[in-house]
């Protein structure tokens, strides 16, 4: 503490800030050491006792310990430390708890010999080991493929991203007894497929990490792009998917389409302000006032595209989906006005996507980005061919793509029929409004 | 939610040549490190000292260059950090291992400004 902090803290006590207040104070510190802390605490002891519904409980257990005791003994000095051996140390009780309970078994069958020095090595091998790894172990866990996409979201949120039960409930519009159940049952799915808690190898890896990096990104975009709801951005979850992709660059430094993911994010992020309009009503990219994207976040991007970009020309990996998604984004974020878009690069960067992961969707924006280099016509061919996909068959940004292109062909019924039905599909109600309006307006209007 | 964190030490009351220690770099490096593997540290940056520095005022309008240093001045912005929180209390608690990393020899505040966005 400097002498400043020491001063100040001289006074308050003089004046003496009502106990409840000061309680309330460091409740909130403590909240924030757990925000901080929970995923290293959580993965560290999920090490030892190999199980994440219990690690999850003793950090908790630490957490209840630390809200008890620090109001009288102050902070301590290292927070995180403190919370993570006193975490470890029940875990280690419990471990030896059911040691000598297998002792005592052992000792009937007369098998203990063989058995006790291998577990207090291991242990002693496991306080040692490197956090990160741990970490890395509670990433791939979270997002095991033996759960459903929701529950791996909750758990990954819950875990890695520090929210509480109520923060996750409130972010995907469901009830917190919702987000609570979900999260009990995937832990009891972890625990009954006996998940262990490792980190996959060879082929697996690839596998388990684009279910990993599919996981943030959704979570992003349903805070980029609510799907439902009122309001047409969450900006929170934005942020905590953006800090998990972050987390995740630092632990897999050599892994290009994690950079790639955080490059995407970063990139999409920046726009965030720019995005909305005074009434909270969406504004589409090429309508954006580019002065308002955030420099800062591009510069980011841009600094992660170049790393993943490096790992690819370097390695065996050719580029991947959310390089080649964050490559496009860079396209618009160098672009000083809408009007000086590379779209003939685009093109190409969604013709190479659509190699690496070919979809309708992808497809759909490889027609917008023809319209833009070549014109409308090719584009509506491109559109005309996914009529039938039936992944398409209730998204809404198929008629929406496809009325913009029939507007610019001067064909303005069919153009208008196409927003009225964009609009009936989206869930959106700020993008329902907006679709509304340009089915309702005249062709001259933008 | 995005903080500015604004370092400001108190250079008459820190040490004389205005430098942390090597130890005291070496700890900073991996408190920045630890932030920036955790989502939160976007931007830091150190600024040349205030001998160098140059103030321009616009008094209703009148502008008025006055080179560095600023004598009046006790407690200079010294260095930036601009951090990804979910709280106020998470920047402060980001804040106060910025300034235990510091140790016994410097006196330093950190001030912090919530950044606007949108």
């Amino acid at each position: 503490m400097t002498a400043s902090q020491d001063a100040r803290a001289r006074r308050e006590d003089a004046t003496g800030p009502p106990p409840a207040a000061a309680r309330r104070a460091t409740d909130r510190a403590v909240a924030a050491v757990w925000r901080i802390e929970s995923a290293r605490i959580i993965a560290g002891v999920a090490r030892i006792v190999r199980d994440l519904g219990v690690a999850e409980e003793l950090a908790q257990d630490a957490l209840v310990a630390a809200l008890e005791q620090w109001p009288e003994s102050g902070v301590p000095d290292n927070p995180g430390a403190w919370l993570m051996a006193t975490a470890r140390r029940r875990a280690i009780d419990l471990v030896r708890r059911k040691e000598r309970y297998a002792r005592k078994l052992a000792e009937i069958g007369h098998d203990l010999e063989s058995r006790r020095p291998e577990g207090e090595a291991q242990l002693a091998a496991v306080l040692d080991d490197d956090i990160e790894d741990d970490l890395l172990r509670l990433v791939f866990t979270a997002c095991h493929p033996v759960l459903s996409t929701p529950a791996r979201v909750a758990l990954t949120l819950r875990l890695l991203g520090g929210l509480t039960t109520d923060e996750i409930a409130r972010a995907f519009l469901v009830t917190e007894p919702t987000v609570a159940q979900r999260i009990v049952r995937a832990k009891r799915t972890l625990a009954k497929a006996e998940v262990p808690f490792e980190q996959p190898q060879g082929q697996e890896r690839a596998e388990r990490l684009a279910s990993v990096l599919e996981v943030i990104y959704l979570v992003f975009n349903e805070g980029y792009s609510a799907t439902a709801g009122d309001d047409w951005m969450r900006p929170g979850l934005c942020e905590d998917a953006l800090r998990l992709a972050r987390v995740l660059a630092g632990l897999m430094p050599k892994e290009p389409e994690v950079h790639g993911l955080a490059a995407l994010l970063e990139i999409q992020a920046s726009r965030a302000g720019a995005r909305t309009g005074p009434d909270g009503e969406p504004v589409l990219l090429l309508a954006q006032n580019r002065g308002r994207w955030d420099q800062l976040l591009i510069r980011r991007g841009f600094a992660a595209l170049a790393r993943a970009q490096s790992l690819v020309a370097t390695g065996a990996q050719g580029p991947g989906p959310y390089m080649l998604q964050a490559a496009i984004a860079s396209c618009h974020a160098r672009a000083p006005r809408a009007a000086d878009t590379d779209w003939g690069q685009i093109v190409r960067l969604y013709e190479a996507l659509a190699r690496v992961a070919p979809s309708p969707v992808v497809e759909l924006n490889r027609a917008v980005a023809v319209s833009m280099a070549y014109g409308p016509e090719d584009a509506l061919r491109i559109v005309d061919g996914l009529a039938d996909e039936p992944a398409l068959k209730d998204y809404h940004l198929l008629p929406s793509v496809r009325g913009d292109l029939l507007r610019r062909l001067g064909r303005t019924e069919e153009a208008r029929e196409e927003f009225a039905r964009a609009a009936d599909l989206t869930r959106n109600a700020q993008e329902r409004t907006l679709l509304q309006t340009r089915a309702e307006s005249s062709p001259d209007e933008p | 939610m995005r903080y500015m964190m604004l370092i400001e030490p108190d250079l008459e009351r820190s040490p004389k040549d205005g430098m942390p220690s090597q130890e005291i770099m070496d700890e900073m490096g991996k408190l920045l490190e630890e932030m920036t593997k955790s989502g939160v540290l976007l931007d830091t940056a150190g600024l040349k000292p205030p001998e160098e520095a140059v103030r321009v005022t616009s008094e209703r309008g009148k502008l008025s260059v006055v080179d560095g240093p600023f004598t009046e001045s006790k407690e200079l912005v010294g260095g930036y950090l601009i951090a990804q929180v979910k709280s106020k209390e998470e920047a402060l608690e980001w804040a106060n291992r910025f300034l235990k990393v510091h140790g016994e020899e410097w006196v330093i505040t950190v001030e912090l400004r919530e950044i606007m966005e949108g």
